[in-house]
C-alpha cells in the first residue's frame, strides 16, 4: 500500500494506517488526513467531473470552499452526495466514489457537453430547447433532468439520527484560528463563559498550514497548547467539527456539530447536532478564503489555490505535484515557493502577475502538464499554485443588515453596515491579514468583551508573531487568454459567460449572478465571486467598490435537512395524544384514526364482519336500538370561574347565556369577529360562578387562546378565570333508548327521571359508590343520551365498568365513524360544515345570533351580504336512485343548466350511509335551500367522476322533532 | 428571537404565538352608532410601519399571558414588552 506522493512532516499520525476505498480501489492514509489529502498522497489527480461541461477536475482547495472535489460518501441508505473531499476526515473503511459522470470517471460519456459548450452558455435554458414545443415534456426535460445534478441521493430513509441542542454562553468565538484562539484565551482567562466553535477537526486555522512562529514556537504547537489551556478552563467549551452557519435575531446562532461523521459507524449516537447557541456576545474570527485568477483552461486537475498547496505540503505531508509552478498577484506566491522548496519539491517557476507575468493557456487533459505564458513560453509543471489574494469570510456579518464594503488595502470586501447586534469581527475576517496583527487584535477584542461583560481582563499581553508582508494588486483575470477562462468552477461559468450577460444588458451584480448562475453552487462562490465582480468591473469601467457584492445568507455551509428536523421525524414529528380508553379500545380490537394529535377509535370490528361498513352499521343500529358508549374525551374542555363568568360567556357566544340556570347546559355558537362561525359546543353551569365549556376537538387550543385574548385584552376587569381541563376529565357519551337504564346503574343517588333530570340538565355527582363525576344530558346522536365525566385517572376503569354494566342491555362501544353517521342522520353540523367559511344563517342558526348584545362577531354577522335572503343554507340530501352513494365535495347544478362554476348551486359537505334509512344521506349547502325542498338537482363531482340526481330534504334525516333526545 | 416576558424573563419566541397588530385591543362598541363601519376598520385596516410596531404575542407554551411587544420591523429589535392586560387598562378598557 504505497503513498507515492507522501512527504515527511505534517500533522498526521504516521504510526497508524487508515484504509479506505476510492471508486472501489483500496488505498491508505493516516489519521489526521482528509479524504482529499489521502487521495493526493496516493497520486489521485482526477477526482470529479464538472457540472455542465463534464470537464475533468481535481482538488482545488483544502477547505469548505472546495468547488471541484465533490464526492459521494458511504453507500446504501447512508450515501451522501456532494460531500467535499477536502473536509471529510479520513476514517478506516471510508467508502467514496466520484460523481457526475456517465460511464467511468476517466471516460465520461457526457464529456461531449464540452464540445457543445457554444450551445450551453449563460442563460442557454432561456434560449434553447424551445422548438418544437411539444418535445419539451417528452424529450428535452427528461434528458436534461437525467444529465443535471451532481451526486445521487440514496432515495431511502436516512438511517442516522439527528438531535437539537441548546447552549448558552457569554461569548461565542466563531473560528479557532490565531485570532479566535487569542480572543478565547483572553476572554476565558478573564472568566467569561466562552464557546469556541471551528468547522475543522483540528483547531488552529492557518497556523496548521503555514510555517509561522508564535511566541517563539511553531504556530501549530502554539495552537495545540492554546486549545489545551482552553479545554482545561471549566467555563470554556471547545467545539471542533462545529460550523456556525447562521447569525439569527437577538444573539441566537445556529451551529452544526458533526458528531460521528468521522467514525466508521455512529453506533446509535446522533450523527449531527443542530445547536442553537444563545450568546451575549459573538466574535467572528472566521478567517479568509483565497481567490483564484481566471486564465485560459484554468480548471485542469493540478491547478490549485496556493494556500491549499501549502496546507497539503505543511499540514498533511502530501505533495500536490512533483514540479510546481506558482502564479500570484500578491506576496503569498513567494511564500508558497519557499514552503515547496523546504519540502523538497521542485519549483518550476514563480510568476508574479504584478510584474506582468501572465498565463494564457494550459495543457493536459486529465492532469496539468504544461502552462503557456503570454509571450509563448511553455513551462512544464504538474501542479500550478494560484493566488488571487484573500477575501475575508464576512458571511455571518451579512445575515441581518450588514453590507460588506470594499477595502483597497486588501483588495477585498470587509465587514460593513450594521452588524448583527452583539457581533464583532476580528483577524482576517476583519481584513487584518497578517499573523502578528491578527493575534493582537483577537487578544484586544477578547479582553474588551470581557470588560464589557463586567469581567476584569487577565494580565498578560497578546501572543507575539511576525507580520509577513501582505501586498496585493487586484488582477482577476488574464485578458490576453483566448481559451475559455473559468470564473466559477463548480457551476462552469467562464469569463465569456459574464461578458455575454453584460452585453445582453444584465448590469446589476445580483442579475448577473442569477443569469449566469455564478456563485449559485453549493460553494456559494467562495473562490469565484470576486473574479466575477472583477470581470464586471473591467467591462463597465467601474471599480469593484461600485459594482458591490452579492448577498450572503444562511447557512454558511450546507446543512442536512435531517439536522434541522432533529428527532421530529415520522411519528415523532408531533406528539400523539391517547384517549383514556385507548388501552381498552386496543384490547377490543379497535381501528384508530388520527384527529389532530389524538388517536381516536374509529370502529370496533367483530368476527365475521367483512369490512368497516359492517362494523359501523352495527354500532349505529345497536346504539339506536339499545345503547352505545363512545369516548368523547377529545373534545376541548375549558373550566370558567369567577363572578363575571356568565357575562363573559354572553360576550364570547353569539347566543344568550346570562340567564342559563345552574344545573343546565346550553348549546353555544361562537363567531369570529368577522361574523363567520368559529366553533360550537355546549356549556354547563355547575354553580352560579362556575361553568364548563366544551369545544370541538380541532379548536380546543384555539378557543382557549381566543377566550384569553377576550379576557386579557378586551375586558381586563371582568372577574373571569380560565383553565383547560381537556386532559383532566375522561368523558363518555352513553346514547340510545336504554341510556337512562344504564346510567342509573352507574350514578349514585341521582334522580334521572325526565322531570328531575331533563334534556340539557347537568349535575356534579358520584359514580360507582363515590368516584367524583359530572353528568350532562346532552345528545350529539339525537338519541336519549348522557355524557358522564370522571377524573382522567378513572377513565380506563370507567370505560370497562360502563361496558360491564351495559352488557345487560347488549351495550355497544361505538367509534367516530358511527358518531359521524348519527350526527349526519340527525343533521348536526361538524367539521365539514364549520369550515371557517360558513355563517350562522347558512347553518340555519341565524335566529340564535342575538342583536341585543355586543358579542364577538355579532356586529359583522349583520353585514347585508351575510344576511342575503336567497343565500346558502344547510340542507339534507339523498340520492333519487336510493341505491346510489353520495360523495362529499360534489357541487349542485340545476337540471339542464350548464356544467360550469357560474351555475354552481352549492356543495355537499358530509355524507354517510344511514343504516336506519337504508340509503345514502348527506348534508350540504344550497342556494335558497329552505325553499327548494323536494327539488331534484345534479350532484356533480368531476374529481371523482360522479354525476347523479339528488333530492333536497330537511337536514334532520331522523327524528326532526327531537322526540328521542327529550324522552 | 427572544421575548423578554415581564413576569418570566427572557423566553424563546418559539414558546409564543403571534396574533397581529396591538390595535386589536381597541375593539369598538358593537352597540354604538356606526358600529358596522367601526368594526370594518378595526378588523381590516392596519398600519404597515417600517420601524416600531406594537404587536400581540401569546405565551401559549408558558403562562398564557397576552403581551404587547414593541418590535422594530427593520431590525427585529424588541424595545418594550408589556402585559396586554396592563396596556388595555391604560387605554381605558375595563369591564
Amino acid at each position: 500500500m504505497t503513498q507515492p506522493f507522501r512527504l515527511s512532516g505534517g500533522q498526521i499520525d504516521r504510526s497508524r494506517l487508515v484504509r479506505f476505498q476510492w471508486n472501489d480501489r483500496w488505498m491508505s492514509g493516516h489519521p489526521g488526513d482528509t479524504l482529499a489529502s489521502a487521495l493526493m498522497a496516493n497520486g489521485v489527480r482526477l477526482v470529479g467531473r464538472s457540472f455542465k461541461y463534464h470537464r475533468p477536475r481535481g482538488i482545488f482547495s483544502a477547505g469548505t470552499e472546495e468547488p471541484n472535489a465533490l464526492v459521494q460518501l458511504r453507500k446504501g441508505a447512508a450515501q451522501e452526495p456532494n460531500t467535499r473531499a477536502t473536509t471529510v476526515e479520513l476514517f478506516d473503511g471510508l467508502y467514496a466514489t466520484s460523481q457526475n459522470h456517465r460511464g467511468s470517471l476517466e471516460w465520461d460519456l457526457l464529456a461531449i457537453n464540452d464540445l457543445l459548450a457554444p450551445l450551453l452558455s449563460a442563460g442557454f435554458y432561456y434560449k434553447t430547447f424551445m422548438w418544437p414545443a411539444k418535445l419539451w415534456e417528452k424529450l428535452y426535460e427528461p434528458a436534461i433532468r437525467s444529465a443535471a445534478g451532481l451526486g445521487r441521493l440514496s432515495e431511502r430513509p436516512d438511517p442516522d439520527c439527528y438531535v437539537h441542542g441548546f447552549l448558552h454562553c457569554d461569548l461565542l468565538v466563531i473560528g479557532g484560528g490565531p485570532a479566535g484562539l487569542a480572543a478565547a484565551l483572553a476572554a476565558g482567562r478573564a472568566g467569561l463563559r466562552v464557546i469556541v466553535a471551528d468547522e475543522d477537526f483540528r483547531l488552529g486555522g492557518r497556523l496548521n498550514s503555514d510555517r509561522e512562529e508564535v511566541d517563539g514556537q511553531p504556530g501549530t504547537d502554539w495552537a495545540k497548547a492554546a486549545v489545551a489551556e482552553l479545554i482545561a478552563m471549566p467555563r470554556v467549551r471547545v467545539m471542533p467539527r462545529s460550523t456556525v452557519f447562521g447569525a439569527f435575531d437577538h444573539g441566537i446562532y445556529g451551529a452544526l456539530e458533526r458528531m460521528t461523521d468521522h467514525l466508521r459507524q455512529s453506533d446509535g449516537k446522533p450523527r449531527q447536532v443542530a445547536w442553537r447557541i444563545y450568546a451575549k456576545r459573538a466574535l467572528l474570527a472566521a478567517g479568509a478564503t483565497e481567490r483564484a485568477i481566471a486564465f485560459g483552461n484554468n480548471d485542469r486537475p493540478g491547478i490549485m489555490l496556493a494556500g491549499a498547496v501549502r496546507s497539503y505540503v505543511n499540514r498533511f505531508g502530501a505533495a500536490p505535484g512533483r514540479r510546481v509552478a506558482v502564479f500570484a498577484n500578491n506576496d503569498d506566491g513567494l511564500r508558497t515557493a519557499d514552503d515547496l522548496r523546504a519540502a523538497g519539491i521542485e519549483v518550476a517557476s514563480v510568476l508574479d502577475a504584478r510584474t506582468g507575468a501572465a498565463i494564457v493557456d494550459t495543457r493536459g487533459r486529465k492532469a496539468l502538464r504544461q502552462i503557456i505564458l503570454a509571450d509563448g513560453t511553455r513551462i512544464d509543471a504538474d501542479c500550478l499554485a494560484v493566488s488571487g489574494g484573500w477575501s475575508p469570510n464576512v458571511h455571518l456579518t451579512c445575515h441581518q443588515r450588514g453590507r460588506p464594503v470594499w477595502s483597497d488595502r486588501i483588495s477585498g470586501f470587509v465587514p460593513g453596515g450594521v452588524l448583527p447586534p452583539g457581533l464583532s469581527v476580528t483577524g482576517a475576517a476583519n481584513g487584518t491579514m497578517t499573523l502578528g496583527a491578527a493575534l493582537r487584535e483577537g487578544h484586544v477584542e477578547g479582553s474588551r468583551l470581557a470588560a464589557e461583560l463586567g469581567q476584569r481582563p487577565a494580565k498578560g499581553g497578546p501572543p507575539v508573531a511576525a507580520d509577513a508582508s501582505f501586498a496585493v494588486t487586484p488582477i482577476w483575470h488574464v485578458g490576453a487568454s483566448r481559451a475559455r477562462s473559468w470564473v466559477d468552477l463548480q457551476n462552469d461559468v467562464t469569463t465569456k459567460d459574464v461578458t455575454q450577460a453584460y452585453q445582453e444588458g444584465f448590469r446589476a451584480v445580483e442579475h448577473v449572478k442569477r443569469y449566469t448562475t455564478l456563485g449559485m453552487a453549493t460553494d456559494q462562490g467562495r473562490t469565484s465571486g470576486l473574479l466575477g465582480l472583477g470581470v464586471l468591473a473591467d467591462l463597465s469601467g467601474k471599480p469593484v467598490a461600485e459594482i458591490g457584492t452579492t448577498m450572503f445568507r444562511p447557512p454558511y455551509t450546507p446543512v442536512a435537512i435531517g439536522a434541522f428536523a432533529g428527532r421530529a421525524r415520522g411519528k415523532a414529528y408531533r406528539a400523539t395524544r391517547l384517549t383514556p380508553s385507548h388501552d381498552w379500545a386496543t384490547e377490543t380490537g379497535a381501528s384508530f384514526t388520527e384527529a389532530g394529535l389524538w388517536m381516536r377509535a374509529q370502529w370496533f370490528a367483530r368476527d365475521g364482519e367483512a369490512g368497516w361498513r359492517d362494523s359501523v352499521d352495527r354500532e349505529v343500529m345497536m346504539t339506536r336500538r339499545s345503547v352505545g358508549v363512545c369516548d368523547v374525551s377529545t373534545l376541548g374542555k375549558i373550566d370558567i370561574q369567577g363572578r363575571d363568568s356568565a357575562e363573559f360567556l354572553n360576550r364570547v357566544y353569539a347566543n344568550a347565556f346570562l340567564k342559563l340556570p345552574v344545573g343546565r347546559v346550553r348549546y353555544g355558537l361562537m363567531l369570529r369577529e368577522d361574523g363567520f362561525v368559529y366553533d360550537d359546543g355546549t356549556t354547563a353551569r355547575l354553580a352560579q360562578t362556575h361553568f364548563v365549556m366544551t369545544t370541538t376537538t380541532a379548536n380546543a387550543a384555539g378557543v382557549l387562546r381566543h377566550l384569553e385574548f377576550a379576557r386579557q385584552c378586551l375586558w381586563p376587569d371582568l372577574d373571569v378565570h380560565l383553565i383547560s381541563t381537556t386532559d383532566s376529565w375522561a368523558q363518555f357519551a352513553v346514547a340510545g333508548p336504554n341510556a337512562r337504564a344504564l346510567v342509573s346503574r352507574v350514578v349514585d343517588d341521582l334522580d334521572l327521571s325526565n322531570d328531575a333530570f331533563p334534556f340539557m340538565a347537568c349535575a356534579e355527582c358520584t359514580v360507582f359508590g363515590g368516584t367524583p363525576a359530572r353528568l350532562f344530558r346532552i345528545s350529539f346522536s339525537g338519541e336519549l343520551a348522557y355524557e358522564v365525566a370522571v377524573p382522567a385517572r378513572f377513565g380506563d376503569a370507567m370505560m370497562r365498568a360502563l361496558m360491564q354494566v351495559g352488557a345487560a342491555f347488549d351495550a355497544v362501544a361505538y367509534g367516530v365513524e358511527a358518531l359521524g353517521v348519527m350526527r349526519i342522520e340527525k343533521g348536526h353540523a361538524a367539521g365539514g360544515e364549520l369550515n371557517g367559511q360558513t355563517t350562522a344563517r347558512m347553518l340555519g342558526l341565524g335566529a340564535m345570533v342575538s342583536d341585543r348584545k355586543d358579542a364577538i362577531g355579532g356586529t359583522l354577522s349583520r353585514r347585508p351580504e351575510m344576511q342575503a335572503e336567497a343565500g346558502l343554507r344547510l340542507m339534507g340530501f339523498r340520492p333519487v336512485d336510493r341505491t346510489q352513494n353520495l360523495m362529499a365535495g360534489a357541487h349542485f347544478l340545476t337540471q339542464g343548466a350548464a356544467t360550469d362554476t357560474a351555475h354552481d348551486q352549492g356543495w355537499l359537505s358530509s355524507v354517510a350511509w344511514s343504516p336506519e334509512l337504508g340509503h345514502s344521506i348527506g348534508l350540504g349547502f344550497l342556494l335558497n335551500g329552505e325553499n327548494r325542498l323536494g327539488e331534484r338537482l345534479r350532484a356533480y363531482n368531476p374529481l371523482r367522476g360522479q354525476d347523479i340526481l339528488v333530492e333536497v330534504c330537511s337536514p334532520h334525516h331522523l327524528d326532526p322533532e327531537g322526540v328521542r333526545q327529550r324522552g | 428571537m427572544i421575548i423578554n416576558h415581564p413576569l418570566l424573563g427572557p423566553r424563546d419566541a418559539a414558546e409564543f404565538i403571534y396574533k397581529g397588530d396591538a390595535s386589536l385591543i381597541d375593539r369598538p362598541d358593537g352597540m354604538a352608532e356606526g358600529a358596522l363601519a367601526a368594526f370594518d376598520a378595526y378588523l381590516h385596516l392596519r398600519d404597515n410601519p417600517a420601524g416600531l410596531h406594537r404587536e400581540l404575542w401569546y405565551h401559549e407554551q408558558g403562562d398564557r399571558s397576552w403581551l404587547v411587544v414593541t418590535r422594530n420591523t427593520l431590525t427585529h429589535e424588541i424595545t418594550r414588552v408589556e402585559l396586554a392586560r396592563d396596556v388595555a387598562r391604560a387605554q381605558g378598557r375595563g369591564r
